[in-house]
């Protein structure tokens, strides 16, 4: 018996040699079905992913498309200067961030919130029919629900202003107001995400044991008791690992529908990077300047998610890395 | 007095649950009533929760124009294409990252894993793609967003899970990873399978970034785009008249009419496949 182990464990101290000793050619051979199976993959984000990043470096000359990409003249720092000494740039950089932060903190609670409620609800139909409901929004598309909101707050035959105009108000043009944006932007996306995003609290929350509920009942606490002392911190982790995923996107604002929803009556507030790059790249053809600031925004989003990360981690010891 | 005190909580969650689910689903009901209208009744702005004056004229409309029926036809290529292209692309990648024994194993997961958090936006994939000679065609559709890494990361925790004895008794039978991957892991692994295969289709149909920005030729567009045509036309009906040719037509019960008919498919699959999309979103929260 003993012997058998030791001869077992000679073994595989022998395999592991073997592996050490074998040449990358002979590894590539070995692991050649493997590696095929993931050559379209690798080309996929080489093509898509790396060699976009590569052309990042279009932000640092002056893009000719008849002289192609190698030949166009290195600037330097050229667009960032001009960038940030445009009266754009602050509003921009104030839109987006206000934007983004508005999503987070209203968007963030709301699933929470919503997915305490329906843990509470005890008739299962009851509370799968809620669930299948609010994860309709969800499978709608940025178009269909830009789509909806311009129609129904139109100042003309919009259902919003016919119910204004019913209790005696006057119809208001929500869409060519700037102070109005903001809150449309951010109340329709919680309208959109609220169920979707509950799925994960709750299925969180299933995992509480019960025990501990009978235990705090028995011990004579409240539902709110309850509440701060059993439910918030098993489901923290949770919370923290999406707060940390959101926090990483907070200046990646959605693109399509605020391209969707603004005009340029109210650019004041609803214009914002993305966008800007849009018109700027795309729309006008400065393709350096474009991609000058919209690397400048990958850059603060990559910042903000390392250092949120962080704190994180020095706080709670949760991380994603 | 504690029993008083528990139905009043009741009452609250009963009222925010009732405001939920009404105002979620009232905007789809108010829609489709309208576009279930007679046009006299939408025109004094008398439809709020049924139809009045219910006909199908509207949908007959919709379902007879020419450039709807185009785009409903190229959304249903690109995403019968994308999501088969899609899934070859993710399953196969999953597959090998699987093992952690293939080769450069961990440098390829770190190469998949940075592009979650840096890319090089807009612009460069713009050129990127240009530079392909694939703008204008299906290609630019579906090519660049292929394969989604938070999907990837899904089905690699799957296959994971897949028992490490299937495979050896798979290889003592002569089979190659290939082999192992299609004739004993993917019979096994329909339900991951469907729910990605969802996620990839819904976001095909719903995709608006892509052909909005590398589309030109109309006779290619999909659906979306022709949606936003018509929807964000705003007061100007221009696009409303052209379609219902002769007859005045109220712009909004079109509109709602197409949007309608956008949806369905949508909205008629996903309470049957919610098991699926539910564990989907779980297990990418557990392990990514």
């Amino acid at each position: 018996m003993a012997q058998n182990v030791i001869s077992l464990k000679s073994k595989r101290a022998g395999s592991i040699k073997e592996i050490q000793g074998k040449t990358l050619s002979k590894q590539l051979y070995d692991n050649r079905f493997l590696l095929l199976l993931f050559l379209p993959c690798f080309l996929y984000y080489v093509i898509f992913k790396y060699v976009p990043m590569w052309g990042l470096l279009i932000s640092f000359k002056d893009f000719k498309a008849f002289l192609g990409f190698s030949a166009s003249h290195w600037v330097g720092l050229k667009h960032y200067y001009a960038f940030f000494s445009s009266p754009d740039a602050f509003v921009l950089i104030k839109n987006t961030l206000q934007l983004g932060l508005y999503s987070l903190i209203w968007g963030f609670p709301a699933p929470i919130i919503f997915a305490l409620v329906l843990n509470e609800v005890r008739n299962m139909k009851l509370k799968k029919f809620v669930q299948t409901v609010s994860y309709m929004p969800h499978f709608l598309s940025v178009v269909v629900v830009s789509g909806m909101l311009i129609s129904f707050l139109s100042p003309i035959r919009g259902i919003v202003n016919t119910m204004i105009e019913a209790m005696g108000g006057e119809a208001v043009n929500f869409l060519s107001n700037a102070s109005y944006f903001r809150t449309i932007y951010v109340a329709s996306d919680i309208w959109q995400q609220l169920g979707w995003g509950a799925i994960i609290y709750l299925a969180a929350l299933s995992g509480i044991d019960p025990q501990l509920y009978e235990a705090a009942e028995i011990d004579g606490a409240n539902k709110y008791k309850q509440l701060i002392n059993i439910t918030l911190p098993s489901i923290a982790p949770t919370i923290i690992i999406m707060l940390l995923l959101r926090t990483g996107s907070v200046l990646d604002v959605g693109f399509e529908k605020v391209m969707l929803l603004y005009n340029p009556a109210i650019y004041d507030t609803a214009d914002v990077i993305s966008t800007y790059v849009y018109r700027q790249g795309i729309v006008s053809g400065n393709m350096s300047y474009a991609a000058a600031i919209g690397l400048f925004n990958s850059v603060i989003n990559l910042c903000l998610l390392v250092s949120s990360n962080l704190i994180s981690k020095r706080l709670t010891e949760t991380s994603l890395w | 007095m504690k029993n008083k005190k528990i139905s009043i909580y009741s009452v609250l969650m009963g009222i925010f649950i009732t405001f939920i689910v009404i105002i979620t689903l009232y905007p789809i009901i108010y829609m489709l009533s309208v576009s279930l209208s007679q046009d006299i009744y939408v025109m004094k702005s008398q439809v709020t929760l049924f139809p009045k004056g219910f006909n199908i004229k509207m949908y007959k409309l919709v379902l007879s124009d020419k450039r709807i029926f185009t785009a409903y036809g190229n959304t249903i290529i690109y995403v019968l294409t994308g999501t088969a292209l899609s899934l070859a692309i993710t399953i196969t990648g999953a597959f090998a990252l699987s093992k952690k024994r293939m080769i450069f194993s961990k440098f390829f997961s770190i190469m998949i894993i940075i592009t979650m958090f840096f890319g090089g936006g807009m612009i460069p994939t713009f050129l990127t793609v240009r530079s392909l000679g694939i703008l204008d065609s299906i290609w630019a559709v579906i090519l660049p967003g292929a394969v989604s890494t938070w999907n990837l990361i899904l089905m690699r925790s799957f296959f994971d899970e897949f028992p490490t004895e299937i495979e050896e008794s798979g290889r003592l039978d002569g089979l190659n990873e290939i082999g192992i991957l299609w004739y004993l892991v993917l019979p096994v692994s329909t339900a991951v399978l469907a729910t990605i295969g969802l996620f990839y289709a819904v976001a095909q149909w719903n995709s608006f970034f892509a052909p909005f920005i590398y589309l030109k030729s109309s006779s290619k567009f999909p659906l979306q785009l022709i949606l936003r045509e018509l929807l964000s036309a705003g007061s100007s009906n221009g696009d409303a008249n052209s379609i219902s040719g002769d007859s005045i037509v109220v712009e909004e019960s079109l509109k709602y009419a197409t949007v309608i008919v956008s949806i369905a498919p949508i909205i008629a699959v996903y309470p049957f496949l919610q098991k699926y999309f539910v564990k989907g979103v779980m297990i990418g929260a557990v392990k990514g």
